[in-house]
């Protein structure tokens, strides 16, 4: 039980950077420690205590693997974060040479 | 389970200096410890094909990072209601922990994982798809439809990315 | 020193011209070994995407785009979007969507697991080169605001 506690406590640091950093690099740095916990939970909660990794080897018979199902789901989770961290990345490059700043309360003119 | 804690904790300390740090190169570079340690930690967890994918990931990820960072460090701000912004963010924390309680009172226990789908794939999946490796039977077999939503994704990511930079060339 | 060569120094330059073909292999080994190893066609697609990158770090963009242009990148892209619905409409002529049709083959092979090995190839060209145009645009960014500093 304690492993995920310590996986709550990850995601509450990324949350906390978040809410309350006004930068927007750390905001960017906030949504990738929230993902990587969240990643990190599914595994977790699919782990099998003393059990294989889930590929097989000649002469082998399947008993005591580890979940396979939370795996694959975490597996298009990390592309699909990279492609979104980009982008939140290139945004934030526009923000700077609009505005000069990645200081979110400095940025007023949003109407363009 | 020693050296899973062990490597959470070193996380967890990546994590604090990242969010801590003054100078921003430094604290992507922290970011960039916290995605190695997660890669180890799938390895502890029997997940190679994700240890693979997150080691390679990061890598690419630091370096958007730092292309997005470099030779625009800034002072940080002192504007701003900051006692306002820390209430709120403490409540936020506190629902958030208060709901999270009652949820992990009700997760069955680590290391005992209920495996009611999981194990139809197991015993089924070298005879029904012919794949040695049963991660990879799971994404491309039994669940295709959530693989083509991620390619989906990722598309709209390149496409937006195109968009938002492409402005630079018209104004010229 | 040399500001006349784009990239980096002569010693980045020398270690890049050895390992790039190496990793390029790696990827490569990892996508087509993804149903009977770890792997897939996740990780190899962004490997072979770091390949060019490290070329265009290393040499500046003109070296990388001599091997491959944007045009390619895009092309590459629209492929393996293709290739992927198109494996998973065939399999509505013979059942339903996403079927695994073919041949099983025997376990522990290259050539077995249906259309898996194919599935595989067609997500790698996608996510790599997604991510290499990605890398491109995000690079290409900075060539524009120095023009118009000049």
């Amino acid at each position: 039980m304690s492993v995920y506690f310590l996986c709550l406590v990850l995601f509450c640091i990324g949350l906390y950077c978040i809410l309350r950093k006004r930068n927007l690099i750390k905001i960017i740095i906030g949504i990738a420690i929230i993902e990587y916990a969240v990643n990190l939970f599914f595994v977790l909660v699919g782990y099998k205590m003393g059990g294989r990794a889930p590929i097989l080897s000649p002469g082998q018979s399947i008993v005591d693997m580890v979940d396979p199902l939370p795996q694959a789901l975490v597996l298009t989770a990390i592309v699909i974060g990279l492609a979104v961290t980009a982008l939140i990345a290139a945004i934030a490059m526009r923000v700077y040479e609009k505005y000069g700043t990645f200081d979110i309360t400095k940025i007023r003119r949003l109407k363009g | 389970m020693l050296e899973l804690q062990i490597l959470l904790i070193f996380m967890i300390i990546g994590a604090l200096i990242a969010v801590k740090a003054k100078d921003l190169l430094s604290s992507v570079i922290a970011l960039g410890t916290v995605g190695l340690g997660l890669s180890l930690a799938f390895l502890i967890l029997k997940a190679p094909d994700l240890a693979i994918a997150q080691l390679v990931v990061e890598i690419l990820c630091v370096i958007i990072l730092i292309r997005a960072t470099i030779k625009k460090d800034l002072p940080f701000s002192t504007s701003g209601r900051w006692f306002f912004n820390t209430i709120v963010t403490f409540v936020f924390l506190i629902v958030f922990l208060s709901f999270a309680y009652f949820c992990i009172k009700d997760l069955p226990q680590f290391g005992k994982p209920i495996m009611k789908v999981s194990q139809f794939f197991l015993n089924q999946g070298l005879r029904q798809t012919g794949a040695t490796n049963l991660v990879s039977s799971v994404v491309l077999d039994y669940r295709a439809y959530d693989t083509l939503g991620e390619a989906t994704i990722l598309f709209t990511a390149v496409v937006a990315v195109l968009a938002v930079m492409r402005r630079a060339g018209r104004k010229k | 020193m040399n500001t006349q060569e784009p990239g980096m120094t002569l010693i980045v330059k020398t270690i890049t011209r050895l390992t790039v073909g190496l990793i390029l292999l790696f990827g490569i080994y990892i996508v087509s070994h993804g149903h009977i190893s770890p792997g897939g066609g996740f990780a190899g697609g962004v490997i072979i995407a770091l390949s060019f990158i490290h070329i265009m770090l290393a040499f500046g963009k003109e070296a990388a785009f001599k091997r491959i242009n944007q045009k390619a990148a895009s092309f590459f892209e629209s492929l393996g979007a293709i290739m992927f619905l198109t494996i998973a409409i065939l399999g509505m002529v013979s059942g339903y969507f996403f079927l695994n049709f073919g041949m099983k083959g025997e376990p522990f092979e290259l050539f077995s697991a249906g259309t898996m090995p194919l599935s595989n190839i067609a997500i790698a060209f996608k996510v790599g080169s997604g991510l290499f145009m990605i890398v491109v645009i995000l690079v290409l960014l900075k060539i524009d605001k120095k023009e118009e500093e000049k």
